[in-house]
């Protein structure tokens, strides 16, 4: 039986074998699939959102509660982690040795950890003004989007920590690059949905 | 926030009482309403009971367990089978109690209480849709479309086995909240904020929203799984434009799944975040506006109907080709006439809500896109008629169901148009008119099909084919049971009846009510013949054996394994090189080509994490119902822990030694070699062991 | 089947037919009023032409399967034949025909006959407010400042203009053989407007499935001749119940109630109902007046 030969192009499997590249092949392709039904659901909590930035019912409004500071040091940290999980990964697939993979999945950690800290110094300021979930249609629809992402980055962490634990297990066996790469992709999704609600939540937020 | 606080050790059992337990109730309040509630929760509790014992008796433990933890995609696919059709028995139980509570209730307040009656349209309706149709086709799309386009397995194995213990735990919930406090009163669609805690503070609403939540995560894994399969995993040679038209329908419904089910998760998480902890989407208060609900709802809702009746379609391809002896008539129209539907599914969804007030010229668009999906479904009946002419038909079970259905279902189409246009819409919305619209169109494109789907594959999956007769009353009682139950509630709507009366004060509707309740009978009836279908079928299965695989002179590479087929499926991957690979193929001489000797073959081992994951989620969810918060969260931590433990395991394949697969195919060769081809005037008496007679 | 069991089969039909045209009765076949006529007309014209579509799949389905079944041997059988323009044209050509044709109807039809449409008046309209309560409809005269529950009068003929709003949960107003339905939601107003044409009792319902006494919660429509809606009013006129605090909390209990008339409504009471609950977003863009915002409470 020919089968055409499938090398799958972000990680380095070796050539030889058949089965883990259509592996990879069949596993990437179905994360992608799972990210992309991920995105309906942020597509959907953003059109919610939409319809219930006026509803504040007297309550806090968006330019009363959003910082634009603080959001763009946000955004830094994410950029920032989505070009070392970058490196990682490419790491993991030039060297596939543990130190580099370490060295930049660890700095990813750190500025996910940075990330989440900082956003829940902001929820908790926004506590502080009375500007609960339960005020308004509007702060609902944010508690509802904006640490949705944040439980993404947080599951994204510890993902994290369970790769580093596998890689020490098993070395870069065929899985733990799958998974390490498929990790990447969950990274920089989340990425590109933290940059449509740094322009719909907070840039908007200050421009009406 | 709620406060209801438990008497009895409110930091253990959250917020129950012993009111919650129909019995109690049924003692203090002996009306025969709450005995019906007390005799289905012991009828729930003996079934387990009797369950259990007897798979300690037959000491099967072992067995369910090797099952309930098998990869396999036919046993999944069994086993979804098996869970659709329990939730199938209970669901048209509920709904002739509802019609004999109507037939009942002209100027009387029935039998019923409003509550319960209220209940049993919520379950009906949820358990129809979630765990009887979604399961059911899950499950044949997982037993078949592997086999179809000659894969071994799905892509993800594993993910499988967890989509069907979400489902699985999904139809728990459901039987537990007949045991255990009551069912939501909201109907299927649970439309705030009549759901919201101001208004439904009971338990019920959270049992629809946890039981529909675990079905609609499972169902996004399932669409993940599917289609990853077929993209990826389709035999050489299997294009795409040579795929069965089965995959082609499951495809579409895959992709439906992927896209339409997160709207549904979005609009149950949020009515589960307002009731929970308080927030304010759909309130009525502080800016909260259901009117998102209605909106995320049917962006779910209308694709879930195509989701339901695409795989059907595929079925009726398949079985009016089959049972034609003849090629598939426009083939590419068909898929063409399928991606459209697809498509066209997501743009029409706000016709469940042309009466919500929006300007006439969106509900004019909206009323014409849903038009326009008239015309793909049109052709592809045409598409039937034509694959017939010409052929030679045979009025086999199956295909008994397929001329039923393209009768029925084009009524459904009639009455379909008619509520398409808004000022119609304004006359029948939310009137029986609907209720017999949408059981007209899912009673023959969805059960039929899949009644049709099971006749004619179950020889395949279980080796025997089912008992002929029974089948044939089973296909009467639904097909009679269908017009007498439905047409007389397109009078009653037309009338100004509105749907989820518990009484009715005009006693011009009774005869009507008569006919529909009797139609219901007529409808259990047909549940009972497929019940005696099949214990007939299972004492007769020595006599019936259609171990050669081919009952039915089949086309598609399904049928080119021995029934069963072995666990590896196919133990040479085929070649494919047209678009009716087996019926060609045998055509040609040497197709069953005996190998001496086989490789071995890799599957992938039983996981118990599936498992742990489904229940886990089902116990999270049935603490968060009675805020039993403990156990939601060690539940909750239990499915964290399995699912990182699962990342951890290797060597999750075992393989199939050489020359156990060597045995096995020969042991299938010398059975085909000694068996004698089968005509097609013959294939529905004992003579038939699956070995088709290739005419000259 | 025996002489006697034939009669009794023909006995059953024939009190069904008959009480089926009685059931008929009540709705939409049996319109009374200018919308509630012309969705009719719709109805049976749209019927005509779908008959098109269904009659040949009804009659085909039948007649090829058994004309080709397989043992009839005096049947061309070409197991290979599978496409042919022609028919391929005849299949997907009319019925993109007919669903053109029906749009053609649809998009003037929708808006002839969208609740919002304002009827060309035989007489001064008529301005109503609707409130749907648990297990009850409440109706506001703004104009006579009275208010009636679970019963409306109107003088025959004269448009109505209504405006609903619920104290409670979505519901929707159906009058079968008057007009079509809309939604009346907590915090929003939406429109319904018909007129009856000639003096009787009509049902009107809530249709939107709403707790425990939904099935009850219907009300008489009164169409009355002008003289004695004059009378009716001047009778409601002279009562001397008042539309009040406690008033409303009675009627926002969950029950249902028999009719009932208030003399006095106090001036914007549908208003802050509608404030009252939330929101006043108003999903209709066309309805101008009724600005498109969101009022905080």
């Amino acid at each position: 039986m020919t089968q055409p030969s499938l090398r799958h192009a972000g990680i380095n499997l070796g050539g030889t074998q058949e089965d883990p590249n259509a592996d990879a092949e069949s596993g990437i392709f179905g994360f992608w699939m799972f990210l992309m039904s991920d995105a309906v659901i942020f597509a959907l909590l953003f059109a919610i959102y939409g319809t219930a930035v006026a509803a504040t019912a007297g309550g806090p409004t968006p330019r009363s509660e959003f910082k634009l500071d603080s959001a763009l040091i946000e955004t830094l940290l994410l950029l920032t982690s989505s070009l070392t999980v970058g490196m990682g990964v490419l790491a993991m697939k030039y060297d596939a040795t543990r130190r580099p993979v370490f060295a930049w999945m660890g700095v990813t950690l750190a500025l996910g950890i940075a990330f989440l800290f900082m956003e829940w110094h902001d929820f908790s300021t926004m506590f502080s003004h009375g500007a609960y979930p339960t005020r308004s249609a509007f702060l609902s629809s944010f508690f509802a989007l904006v640490p949705l992402h944040g439980l993404h980055v947080l599951a994204g962490c510890i993902w994290m920590l369970v790769m580093g634990a596998q890689v020490l297990a098993y070395g870069f066996d065929t899985r733990v690059k799958i998974n390490i790469l498929r990790l990447s992709l969950f990274w920089h999704f989340l990425d590109v949905i933290w940059i449509a609600i740094l322009t719909v939540v907070y840039l908007q937020g200050h421009v009406s | 926030m709620q406060t209801a606080h438990s008497p009895i050790w409110p930091g253990v059992l959250g917020r129950f009482t012993w009111h919650d337990l129909p019995f109690v109730r049924a003692w203090e309040n002996p009306t025969a309403s709450e005995m019906i509630g007390a005799a289905a929760a012991s009828l729930v509790i003996i079934g387990f009971v009797v369950t259990v014992t007897l798979l300690t008796r037959h000491r099967a433990w072992g067995r369910l367990l090797e099952w309930v933890t098998s990869l396999d995609h036919k046993k999944i696919g069994i086993m979804y089978v098996v869970i659709a059709l329990v939730m199938l028995s209970r669901a048209l139980v509920e709904a002739v109690l509802m019609r004999m509570q109507q037939a009942a209730a002209v100027g009387d307040p029935g039998f019923l209480s409003s509550d319960h009656f209220s209940q049993l349209f919520s379950t009906h309706g949820s358990i129809m849709i979630f765990f009887m149709a979604m399961p059911f086709l899950t499950g044949v799309i997982n037993y078949v479309m592997p086999l179809q386009i000659g894969a071994r397995d799905m892509a993800f194995p594993w993910a499988n086995s967890v989509a069907l213990s979400l489902t699985g735990g999904g139809a728990i919930l459901m039987m537990v909240s007949l045991v255990i406090g009551k069912f939501s009163t909201g109907g299927w669609s649970g439309y705030p904020p009549y759901t919201g805690l101001a208004f439904s503070p009971d338990v019920g609403p959270d049992y629809w929203i946890w039981a529909v939540t675990l079905g609609s995560i499972g169902s996004t894994l399932s669409g993940i799984n599917i289609a990853c399969t077929i993209f990826k995993f389709r035999a050489p040679g299997m294009t795409y434009m040579r795929m069965p038209l089965f995959c082609w329908t499951s495809l579409c419904t895959s992709i439906l799944m992927i896209f339409a089910m997160p709207p549904l998760t979005v609009a149950t998480a949020l009515l589960a975040l307002d009731r929970y902890l308080g927030f304010h989407f759909f309130t009525n208060d502080l800016g909260g506006n259901m009117m998102n609900y209605a909106n995320l709802f049917w962006l779910f809702g209308h694709p879930e109907v195509y989701i339901l009746i695409l795989p059907a379609f595929g079925i009726y391809s398949e079985v009016v080709s089959t049972f034609s002896s003849k090629e598939l008539y426009g083939y590419v129209s068909l898929v063409l006439a399928t991606m459209a539907i697809a498509v066209l599914s997501f743009t029409v969804w706000l016709h469940h809500f042309f009466t919500m007030g929006q300007s006439a010229n969106i509900n004019a668009v909206f009323g014409i896109a849903t038009m326009t999906i008239g015309v793909p479904t049109g052709v592809k009946i045409y598409d039937w008629i034509w694959t017939m002419f010409r052929g030679e038909v045979r009025f086999t079970v199956p295909m008994l169901y397929s001329l039923a259905f393209m009768i029925t279902f084009v009524i459904g189409g009639f009455t379909g148009i008619i509520l398409a246009i808004p000022p119609l819409d304004y006359v029948f919305h939310n009137t029986l008119f609907l209720v017999a619209h949408f059981h007209n169109m899912l009673i023959p494109g969805l059960l039929y099909g899949l009644l049709a789907g099971y006749t004619y594959w179950f020889p395949k999956a279980f080796g025997f084919r089912l008992n002929e007769r029974w089948g044939r009353i089973a296909f009467g009682c639904w097909v009679a049971g269908f017009y007498l139950a439905f047409m007389p509630l397109y009078v009653l709507g037309a009338s100004g009846m509105a749907r989820r009366t518990h009484e009715i004060f005009q006693p011009d509707f009774r005869p009507w009510l008569y006919v529909a309740g009797f139609g219901a009978l007529v409808l259990l009836a047909a549940l009972a013949a497929l019940i005696v279908q099949l214990v007939v079928s299972i004492r007769e299965r020595d006599a019936n054996r259609v171990f050669a695989g081919d009952p039915w002179d089949g086309r598609g590479l399904e049928w080119s394994t021995s029934a069963p087929p072995p666990e590896y499926n196919f133990a040479v991957i085929p070649h494919v090189d047209g678009r009716d690979p087996f019926y060609d193929g045998k055509r040609k001489d040497g197709y069953y080509q005996r190998h001496v000797a086989y490789g071995a073959i890799e599957m992938p081992r039983n996981s118990i994490s599936g498992v742990v994951i489904g229940l886990g989620a089902t116990a999270a969810s049935f603490g968060l119902v009675w805020h039993m918060w403990w156990l939601a969260g060690l539940s909750m931590q239990l499915v964290l822990s399995a699912l990182i433990a699962r990342s951890f395991v290797r060597g999750s394949h075992r393989t199939i030694s050489a020359a156990e697969v060597t045995a096995t195919e020969h042991r299938w060769h010398a059975a085909l070699d000694a068996d004698r081809p089968t005509p097609r005037a013959c294939e529905l008496s004992q003579r038939n062991t699956g070995l088709a007679e290739i005419p000259a | 089947m025996s002489t006697r069991g034939t009669r009794l089969v023909a006995g059953v039909v024939a009190v069904l037919a008959l009480s089926g045209c009685g059931a008929l009765d009540h709705g939409i076949l049996n319109a009374q009023g200018p919308v509630a006529q012309h969705e009719r007309d719709l109805l049976l014209t749209v019927s005509g032409i779908l008959l098109f579509v269904w009659v040949p799949v009804v009659i085909l389905v039948p007649l090829i399967a058994w004309h080709y079944r397989r043992t009839n041997s005096a049947h061309a059988y070409r197991p290979k034949w599978d496409f042919s323009w022609p028919l391929e044209a005849l299949i997907w050509i009319p019925p993109a025909g007919i669903v053109i044709l029906l749009a053609f109807m649809l998009w003037p039809a929708t808006h002839k006959d969208d609740p919002y449409t304002r009827l060309a008046g035989r007489g001064a309209p008529v301005h109503v407010q609707a409130i749907a309560m648990d297990w009850k409809w409440v109706f506001i005269y703004p104009d006579e400042g009275i208010a009636t529950v679970n019963q409306l009068a109107v003088p025959t003929g004269r448009p109505v203009h209504m405006d609903l709003t619920s104290g409670t949960v979505m519901q929707s107003l159906l009058l079968p053989q008057l007009a079509g339905q809309i939604y009346a939601m907590a915090g929003m107003r939406t429109r319904l407007n018909f007129a009856a044409d000639r003096p009787g009792q009509f049902l009107g319902e809530n249709v939107q499935f709403n707790g425990d006494k939904f099935a009850h919660q219907k009300f008489t429509i009164n169409s009355m001749a002008p003289g004695a809606y004059a009378a009716w009013l001047a009778r409601a006129h002279k009562g001397d119940r008042m539309l009040d605090g406690a008033a409303w909390a009675r009627l926002s209990r969950k029950d249902t109630t028999g009719p009932q008339i208030f003399s006095a409504v106090p001036r914007g009471f549908f208003e802050r109902v509608v404030a009252a609950t939330g929101g006043a977003a108003h999903p209709h863009p066309n309805a101008k007046h009724q600005p498109a915002t969101r009022k905080a409470n």
